[in-house]
């Protein structure tokens, strides 16, 4: 049990900084989620919370505590890396029990909580087995368990689905949620997999260029991102920017002979009473973003034609490119079995209560109308 | 251009089966995806497609012609991996260049083609720089203008997006699909991730163990599995596996799960299961999309059942339902808002299940008929 807050950490690699001026709260029992694409600075964060780095600046604490000079072995936190290091002449129970068996704990202790925890991992069939003879899946349950046992009040755990494949991946995701749930460490996970990041913590800190973007839940940073980098880093496909201006009511798109948006008197007063620069970007989602085959009401001359589609099974991705500028592509989800033909012109369909508005120029979000 | 076929090829590393008996045929100009975990022998089977291991037993024919005994470089095959093998200490021109440089070509000719080739892949401006200082997705692009320029019969690519992030992946599936499209020219393209085989294949090849398990358009892979392992490697999350005992009476057939039964009284239908179901129990299969969350109980046949857990991914909602001892994946709406523990009632799509064998795991029954299987 821990509650984590970091002060004003700033961590630098020669000419490099890592992490730049950055403060983060983790309530005690929060399962939260450093997401950002690779060299953004979560893992560099990761080994301060750990102790494996100091800080050049800034400070940690758990619980209220200071903890920069506490060495790592001390800290009461528990890890698990992306390169699991399983001892391979070792049995999956040896591998399991080693970090309590250093730690002199009674026999029968150990073997109870061996048993909880490869029950909870599913992996109890394969106790005597030497972990040398694993499937790359069990050596992670394994290596999951290993760090798990010690029940750490701490727990870090650094891309250890990426090594699984993807059926095991979304069991493994669902199972982890739901041991932290009943165990309640507090979590921190570090991802570059946006899924993986919505699906697993409370919260989420966006990280881009060692600068954090947003800390926020899930839901709020896939519905209110603070800026263009957030909007684009979540969801899959990703989200649609359609550059342009806001003048007297109306959107003006690039990319279209004449592609026009124009907002409800409604909105129209709330987003001019935020919007100080009338170049903007206009984000839609794909799958606020529908197709049809006839023209639309809210929108005029916003027409893209079909360059290609993809049959995902449960939905239909279609790729578009906007009349009049073949370098820009439009995504849109549709339903299961829609069939498009390649070269068809569509009519592009979204209500205003789908989109962001962001300012171009700060990349901000400036506006997302709620009904 | 060409088309390529395999005939019962067959290839083994020590005592390890990399390819089991393997037979293909790749049409000419076709986009073909070779989808399999790692370890299936994907990467062996290109291989030996372009002369780099001669197969034990079979035959390999690119066009017309058998190349079991033809060196990699008479079968004018090119080849992309992942890691690019680009030279570093050239320029992309040079390095796209490169393969014209053996010919005996004006530097003209060669100037005009590189041009050409860099255009199409929208890199011209970049014909000066050093591999080292283009992004990943624009050193891709010259790993693939390198190939282009030779005007092989096929190009053969092995996961050449696995080390790019997430959104540049997705662009440059988008921009290979076009390329093959403009190029009309046989593509075998090899990957683990099923959202490459899907969007981008013509048609997909499921490979397992070195054997084929079903080759067809993505649609027809994906709605209609040969077996469980095809239903599980396409689809994410994949398809749901519940195991339900087989009871068939004169008039009825019965299968029982611990939270649920579904029963059919179709005459046809009764008949093929006898026939067919000789062990007494049967896996159903259910894809997550094809199963519908009722928080109330609003009729007879809907299935009682309690939340596990929730994935909220923003455009959906992905909910992991305890079935009895199973848990199940479903896909709802981004706005689900159910809690751990609490109890919902499952809607099964009728029209969308599918009957495997629990021994062999092979595919038995596609279920496409509205009402021919249901709860009660």
């Amino acid at each position: 049990m821990a509650h984590i807050r970091l002060e004003n950490l700033v961590k630098r690699f020669g000419k490099q900084t890592a992490v730049d001026s950055l403060s983060l709260e983790i309530k005690d029992k929060e399962f939260i989620a450093l997401l950002g694409p690779s060299g953004c600075g979560k893992t560099t964060i990761m080994n301060m919370i750990s102790g494996l780095l100091q800080p050049d600046s800034g400070k940690i604490y758990f619980d209220g505590i200071e903890v920069n000079d506490v060495p790592p072995g001390k800290r009461g936190v528990g890890f698990m890396f992306q390169n699991y290091a399983v001892f391979t002449h070792m049995t999956v129970y040896e591998n399991i029990s080693f970090g309590l068996e250093v730690q002199k704990i009674d026999r029968a202790d150990i073997d109870r909580h061996v048993r909880e925890v490869t029950k909870l991992l599913q992996i109890k069939h394969l106790l005597s087995m030497k972990a040398s003879k694993l499937s790359i899946n069990d050596m992670q349950k394994v290596a999951l368990a290993r760090s798990m046992i010690t029940q750490p009040r701490i727990f870090l755990l650094d891309e250890p689905l990426s090594n699984l494949d993807a059926a095991l991946r979304s069991i493994m995701r669902a199972e982890l949620k739901r041991i932290q749930q009943e165990l309640g460490q507090t979590t921190v996970y570090v991802t570059h997999d946006q899924v993986e990041a919505m699906s697993l913590a409370n919260r989420i800190a966006v990280m881009n260029y060692a600068v954090l973007q947003q800390y926020d839940t899930p839901h709020n940073v896939y519905n209110f991102p603070k800026n263009l980098f957030v909007a684009n880093f979540l969801g899959s496909p990703t989200i649609n920017f359609f550059d342009g201006y806001y003048r007297n009511g109306e959107f003006r798109l690039k990319g279209f002979n004449k592609g026009r948006f124009i907002l409800s008197r409604k909105n129209k007063a709330a987003l001019e009473s935020e919007l100080t620069h009338e170049k903007i970007m206009l984000g839609i989602r794909p799958e606020h973003l529908k197709l049809k085959d006839t023209k639309t009401d809210m929108g005029e001359g916003l027409n893209a034609k079909v360059i290609s589609y993809e049959p995902l099974g449960s939905k239909v991705i279609v790729y578009l490119h906007p009349d009049a500028e073949p370098n820009i592509i439009i995504k849109s989800s549709m339903e299961k079995g829609y069939k498009p033909r390649v070269g068809d012109l569509k009519y592009l369909e979204f209500t205003e209560n789908h989109l962001y508005i962001f300012n171009k120029e700060t990349t901000n979000l400036v506006k997302r109308f709620t009904l | 251009m060409a088309s390529i076929k395999l005939k019962n090829v067959t290839k083994s590393f020590n005592q390890t089966t990399a390819i089991n008996n393997l037979s293909l045929e790749i049409k000419d100009g076709e986009f073909f995806c070779v989808l399999g975990p790692p370890g299936a022998g994907k990467t062996t089977l290109l291989r030996l497609i372009v002369g780099l291991d001669t197969p034990d037993n079979g035959e390999i024919a690119i066009g017309d012609e058998v190349v079991n005994d033809l060196h990699p470089s008479q079968r004018d095959i090119a080849m992309i991996f992942q890691n690019l093998a680009l030279y570093p200490d050239k320029s992309v021109f040079d390095n796209i260049a490169f393969p014209l440089r053996k010919l005996d070509l004006r530097e003209e000719e060669i100037n005009k083609k590189v041009v050409d080739v860099s255009k199409q892949l929208k890199i011209a401006w970049l014909l000066e720089k050093l591999p080292s200082q283009l992004s990943g997705g624009e050193r891709q692009r010259v790993a693939i203008g390198r190939a282009i320029i030779r005007q092989p019969k096929a190009y053969l690519m092995d996961e050449p997006l696995s080390n790019l992030d997430a959104l540049l992946r997705l662009e440059m599936r988008v921009s290979l699909k076009q390329l093959q499209e403009n190029l009309k020219e046989t593509f075998i393209y090899v990957t683990h991730d099923q959202v490459e085989a899907l969007s981008m294949g013509d048609r997909i090849a499921v490979l397992n163990e070195g054997a084929l398990q079903q080759v067809g358009k993505p649609e027809e892979i994906y709605l209609k599995p040969n077996n469980i392992f095809v239903g599980t490697i396409l689809g994410s999350p994949p398809m749901n596996f519940l195991k339900c005992n087989f009871t068939g009476e004169s008039n009825k057939v019965i299968f029982i799960h611990e939270a649920f039964a579904l029963m059919s009284s179709k005459k046809d239908f009764i008949n093929e299961m006898k026939a067919k179901m000789l062990t007494g129990s049967v896996i159903l299969g259910i894809r997550p999309e094809d199963i519908k969350i009722h928080m109330e109980k609003n009729s007879d046949t809907v299935i009682e059942s309690k939340i596990y857990v929730t994935e909220p991914l923003g455009n959906e909602t992905i909910v992991d339902v305890k079935l009895g001892k199973d848990i199940i994946k479903v896909i709802a709406d981004a706005d689900f808002s159910g809690q751990i523990g609490q109890k919902i009632w499952l809607e099964i799509s009728s029209s969308n299940l599918h009957l495997f064998d629990e021994k062999n795991h092979d595919c038995i029954y596609h279920i496409t008929e509205k009402g021919l299987l249901q709860t009660f």
